[in-house]
């Protein structure tokens, strides 16, 4: 083993292969639309762009580091019991993002609510573990999670930003629309309320889906 | 009263799918047929039957501010709220894998049913997320606690088996290719969720 990585030549940084690890998830292999990777939490979030930015850099934040500590501890940990180590791993670096959450920025991590726990079963990051850091070193697993994150947080951000603006007319909080149009003030034009209820984030989600894979013909499934 | 009230909105209104996308992951996977479907469902109201009303005494007992004070006044002041989620998640993963091995060992067939999905469920969304509801929403009873996790885990067997359902018919029509597969299912799920949300209106 030892004999191997002597007479390999060290690889840069940031070679070719290794920016592909980070640029892969943000389109071809997104987490949220090509691997169906970590959905449960992030369509419940995303009526608003705010919550769904932090959340995005939370997840980002946590996949990148669980995936950094179990590449370290790779073969350290026995194969049975991987699991229960993954989950610990991963518990306690969500408690540390809940408890800076929660002193810096606490409105918005009311407005989480649960979900910010429900990283932990976040199937992103068991996904990357199981088929990526347990099998890789420290630096590319590293460069791995930050991808991963980067592609779940682009998903939430796409979607967030259709439905705010469609739903309330806003974007992170402030009138984009002006209100000389809505009908209440003699305008033409009303919110979509709908874009704010829990269907709606599917059916967006969904026609990213569609016009992702009608990009990529490749990844049209049978 | 109030009980019945809370299994039904648990159910209906408050679908664990439908208005919190919880256990997307296995729902999407695990939803091709009905039996299967069927089979995870009842694995995961049997879970959260179980783990939920644990989580509850671990968090009134443990957990929460002052809980201590039942072992010794002198306990009263610690707070270890911050401990929930390692603690949660680690009593659903204990209890998970303690389930498997009595089914096995006591009731063969249905271990032969459940067996492959119960270790699925260890890191399906919805179990956390009904413990951590259950903190959230601070419900006082254990009777309460329990109640809304199985109107939880019925809510989630119900969506599972309609979802699986159509899509054993949707094998028999034309869909524009892009959206085949995961498209079409968030789609329909959406939809679903349209639908249920008819129940948000009444008044129980």
């Amino acid at each position: 083993m030892s004999q191997a990585t002597k007479t390999e030549p060290k690889e840069a940084l940031f070679s070719k292969k290794n920016v592909k690890i980070l640029k892969d998830p943000l389109n071809e292999s997104n987490p949220v639309t090509v691997q169906v990777l970590g959905i449960c939490s992030s369509l419940a979030i995303t009526v608003k762009l705010e919550p769904a930015i932090v959340m995005g850099v939370s997840v980002l934040v946590v996949t990148a580091f669980s995936n950094l500590i179990t590449s370290m501890l790779r073969n350290l940990i026995p194969n049975r019991i991987r699991i229960i180590v993954q989950l610990v791993i991963v518990a306690a670096l969500v408690i540390v993002v809940d408890q800076i959450l929660k002193a810096y920025v606490y409105d918005v991590s009311k407005q989480l609510s649960v979900f910010v726990g429900l990283i932990i079963t976040n199937c992103i990051l068991m996904g990357r573990i199981e088929a990526f850091a347990l099998a890789n070193t420290p630096w590319k697993a590293f460069l791995d999670g930050i991808g991963n994150g980067a592609g779940y947080a682009a998903v939430l951000i796409v979607v967030a930003f259709i439905r705010e603006l469609l739903g309330a007319g806003q974007l992170y909080g402030y009138q984009i629309i002006p209100e000389s149009w809505y009908l209440d003030n003699g305008g033409w034009y009303s919110n979509n309320g709908l874009m704010l209820l829990p269907p709606m984030a599917l059916i967006v989600l969904a026609v990213l889906i569609w016009v992702q894979r009608a990009k990529f013909r490749q990844l049209i499934e049978n | 009263m109030e009980l019945v009230n809370l299994f039904i909105r648990s159910i209906f209104i408050e679908n664990m799918i439908f208005a919190f996308f919880l256990g997307m992951c296995s729902y999407l996977a695990v939803s091709k047929t009905v039996k299967t479907a069927m089979g995870l469902g009842i694995a995961v109201t049997f879970t959260l039957l179980v783990t939920v009303p644990v989580n509850f005494l671990v968090d009134t007992k443990l957990l929460q501010p002052g809980a201590l004070a039942w072992l010794d006044p002198s306990l009263a002041g610690y707070d270890l709220s911050f401990l929930s989620f390692i603690i949660f998640i680690a009593v659903v993963a204990a209890i998970v894998q303690l389930l498997e091995m009595i089914i096995e060992r006591f009731s063969p067939s249905l271990y032969n049913a459940l067996g492959i999905f119960l270790p699925l469920i260890a890191v399906n969304c919805s179990i956390l997320g009904a413990a951590l509801f259950v903190q959230e929403r601070a419900y006082k009873t254990l009777s309460e606690a329990t109640v809304f996790a199985v109107g939880s885990g019925v809510g989630w067997a119900l969506a599972i088996v309609a979802l699986a359902a159509i899509r054993e018919r949707l094998k028999y029509s034309h869909i524009p290719a892009p959206l085949r597969g995961l498209g079409i299912t968030f789609i329909i799920t959406g939809l679903m969720g349209m639908a249920f949300m008819s129940f948000m209106g009444i008044k129980i």
